[in-house]
């Protein structure tokens, strides 16, 4: 009798988890101290080789920084010149600086890898992007309506942004999001959907310092690709101009195509502020999984996307080393099979398929559910997909 | 009478590190840090030569000489800064960054400097007492190697030698030091000889100095040679020695300067020796100047054991006794503000430093006493005294 009590107990407990995937209270908790005791497993491991790799990575962007530069000084090594400095800023963007910036490093101890220091070689100015990627994004994760980073305040890519005539440009503004991404990712920490609804001034207000800090680095990066380099190389001066403006591009298509491939696939889950009030921290773990897809890849392709094509792991552990990501991804894989989760990872073209085949659909009223199974109740993995 | 020494004399040896002048000045202009922005021209530097460098101060370890042994040994470090190292005053420390192998981390200690001042890009020493908690002392003791680079601060500190306010020319000079406060002593003393006069071939302090120091015993002496001779030269300069129960006295202190509270006195040394000396001084003490070792605070409890001790928010002055709740909340009970973000330990936006004192991460366990320590004060909790830069 109590048995039955408690498995109808039970079987409701279920069915108000929908959400995640059926999951009981328990079996959420324990699933939080599984990862937690990974996370723990990898921080007592940090030591010497990660600092070496990081250093590595450091030495290399440095050099293919220095060479892109001074290729330019001749003229039929452009093409050379250019794609040595997209690596640079690749690099320096990715595998450098997003992951020091997270404090990924701040255990060293060494202030040039200090994400209080650390600046990028990009538009947006190291203080803010940190207050809105690092706090809001990974903290509310895909909760629409609090993570700005759900369609960036331009974009529809969720059913449950209301749909205005506005978003019939929905590919147009992503097209002009990637091709002048580091000039969005600048101006995005503005909250420009806040200043739309009149709930803040543009360049005032609270807005004040985060604009002079825009404004600042955005005229130091200016100066440097667009005046100074190009004077240094006294008659090339439009040629080399050309070359950065270029390689600044081929970074901003790179760096859109690989963070969009993280959480906006099809299948991943996106929440509501009601259903993430009072979440536990077995909760907010399963968000993490659910809210993020991987790219699957050669290892120069992880490097490349500073291992942001291990997005679930990332959300899972954003303080621990990006180089850990691929080791700990076979135990996250193994642990999402444990409790039947989805664990949605796919190639680089599959996942950019599907991102931009929504980033269509919602440019038009109504939902994903033709392009992607209704969110959170079927298991969407690389195989239910292919099938 | 020679003046004091505020600005060191030329030095007869100049050995430089790194770049040449005209170079490091072009290094440091605007146009070359707005090229090299956001990084600065130093991460560009490093990457050829870790002694080029337009803004950073590093240092070679030329040689290490090892002063006494024992359980706590003493060894000096001949360090070649690079072309950035300012020079310094007598009296002053450098905090010293070193990345101690195996563990990848670095930790930065401030030592004394033992030499005379020096000028810009000369050579200096630390002399250092490898203490048994203290990991970079021991390391720095036990196992650097000449040719080996070590981060540097520029020169600071204010228990330097300069003319007193009260006194335009200082005619007697009292030094009181304990243990490896002996340091910025013998900096004031070696400059004090080198930049004083020559007296029938004789260095000479210029002027009348008494030096008291207190050692364990006379295996522990630091610089004994040195001092023995400095003691029999007619210099100036009374060296007086004591060893183990020999304690500080201030029937002593009477007796070998008379009028030792309207004299310029430096004090440094451990915090038992200060406080008898302070007693001394009572409330003239306007000719002291002090330096203190570092307190220590590291009371900490055990997991599981109920945490005692005191949490000093130090910027606010404001404290409160450690209940084993984060640091950030226990901030917010005084009221203080605090900037904060996901509160739990992933956004590095609470992230302060831990100037001394024991906390522990609440979401690994791990405890840590290491001075000047970044810490997230939303997964931290005190697990004893500390002190926080809040």
């Amino acid at each position: 009798m109590t048995d039955t009590i408690a498995e109808n107990t039970e079987l409701a407990e279920r069915d108000a988890n929908e959400k995640y995937h059926g999951l009981t209270h328990a079996e959420i908790d324990q699933l939080g101290a599984e990862l937690d005791a990974l996370r723990l497993r990898v921080l007592a491991d940090l030591g010497e080789p990660d600092a070496e790799y990081l250093r590595k990575v450091v030495k290399a962007q440095r050099s293919f920084e220095i060479a892109g530069r001074a290729l330019f000084y001749l003229p039929p090594a452009w093409p050379l010149a250019v794609a040595s400095l997209s690596v640079s800023k690749i690099l320096d963007n990715m595998e450098i600086g997003h992951n020091v910036m997270h404090g990924q490093y701040d255990w060293m101890g060494d202030p040039a890898f200090n994400s209080r220091q650390f600046d990028w070689d990009t538009m947006a100015p190291a203080e803010n992007w940190k207050y809105g990627h690092n706090y809001m994004h990974h903290t509310y994760t895909n909760i629409v309506g609090k993570d700005r980073d759900v369609g960036y305040g331009i974009l529809r890519m969720d059913e449950d942004q209301k749909w205005n005539p506005y978003y019939l440009g929905n590919p147009l503004w992503a097209f002009l999001l990637m091709t002048f991404f580091e000039w969005g990712v600048a101006l995005h920490d503005l909250e420009t959907e806040e200043v739309f609804a009149g709930r803040r001034k543009m360049f005032g207000g609270e807005n004040a310092p985060v604009w002079r800090r825009i404004r600042k680095k955005m005229g130091k990066q200016v100066l440097k690709d667009y005046v100074l380099f190009p004077a240094l190389t006294g008659p090339f001066f439009l040629s080399t101009l050309a070359g950065n403006f270029t390689a600044n591009i081929i970074r901003n298509i790179w760096t859109f195509n690989i963070i969009f491939c993280g959480h906006f696939p099809a299948g991943v889950a996106t929440f509501t502020e009601e259903e993430t009030e009072n979440e536990t921290r077995g909760q907010w773990y399963l968000r993490q999984m659910l809210g993020s897809a991987n790219i699957t890849g050669s290892k120069l392709m992880h490097v490349m996307s500073g291992n942001l094509s291990h997005q679930i792991e990332h959300h899972l552990f954003p303080d621990i080393p990006a180089r850990r990501y691929p080791e700990m991804a076979v135990e996250v894989q193994e642990i999402c099979e444990r409790y039947g989760l989805p664990y949605n990872k796919g190639p680089l073209p599959k996942q950019l398929f599907s991102v931009f085949r929504k980033i269509v659909r919602l440019s038009f009223p109504g939902g994903t559910s033709k392009a992607a199974p209704v969110r959170g109740t079927q298991a969407v993995t690389d195989d239910s997909l292919a099938a | 009478m020679s003046a004091l020494i505020s600005e060191p004399a030329a030095p007869t040896t100049r050995t430089r590190g790194g770049l040449p002048s005209p170079l490091s000045t072009l290094l440091r202009s605007r146009v070359v840090g707005a090229l090299a922005s956001p990084h600065g021209v130093d991460r560009y530097l490093e990457r050829f030569n870790p002694m080029w460098a337009a803004h950073d101060v590093r240092a070679r370890i030329v040689s290490v000489h090892r002063e006494t042994d024992g359980d706590a040994p003493v060894a000096t470090l001949t360090l070649q800064p690079t072309s950035t190292w300012r020079g310094h005053q007598a009296g002053q420390h450098v905090l010293v960054g070193v990345e101690i192998p195996g563990v990848a981390k670095r930790y930065t200690r401030a030592f004394s400097i033992s030499s005379a001042a020096s000028g810009k890009g000369e050579r200096f020493t630390l002399t250092i007492r490898a203490h048994d908690e203290g990991q970079v002392s021991s390391y720095l003791v036990r196992q650097a190697k000449a040719g080996q680079v070590l981060h540097l601060s520029q020169a600071q500190g204010e228990f330097t030698l300069v003319e007193s306010p009260a006194t335009p020319t200082i005619s007697r000079l009292l030094f009181v030091t304990g243990g490896s406060g002996i340091t910025p002593a013998m900096s004031m003393i070696r400059t004090l000889l080198r930049d004083g006069y020559q007296r029938d071939g004789v260095a000479h302090a210029g002027r009348k100095v008494t030096f008291l120091h207190f050692a364990r015993s006379a295996e522990d002496q630091i610089f004994a040679e040195e001092l023995a001779e400095i003691a029999a030269a007619d210099n100036g300069i009374d060296v007086h020695l004591r060893y183990g129960d020999q304690v500080f006295s201030e029937f002593e202190l009477r007796r070998l300067v008379p009028d030792y509270k309207n004299t310029d006195t430096w004090l440094c040394g451990p915090p038992g020796l200060v406080e008898l000396v302070q007693a001394a001084y009572g409330d003239d003490g306007d000719r002291l100047r002090m330096e203190f070792f570092k307190p220590s605070v590291a009371r900490a409890a055990r997991p599981g054991e109920e945490v005692e001790g005191d949490i000093a928010f130090t910027r606010s002055g404001k404290s409160v006794a450690a209940s084993g709740a984060s640091i950030l909340e226990q901030a917010e009970e005084l009221g203080l503000k605090p900037e904060f973000g996901c509160r739990m330990g992933i956004c590095f936006s609470c992230t302060r430093t831990k100037t001394a004192g024991t906390v522990r991460n609440i979401l690994t366990g791990e405890e840590s006493a290491v001075p000047d320590e970044e810490v997230r004060i939303c997964v931290t909790a005190a697990a004893g005294d500390c002190h926080i830069d809040l």
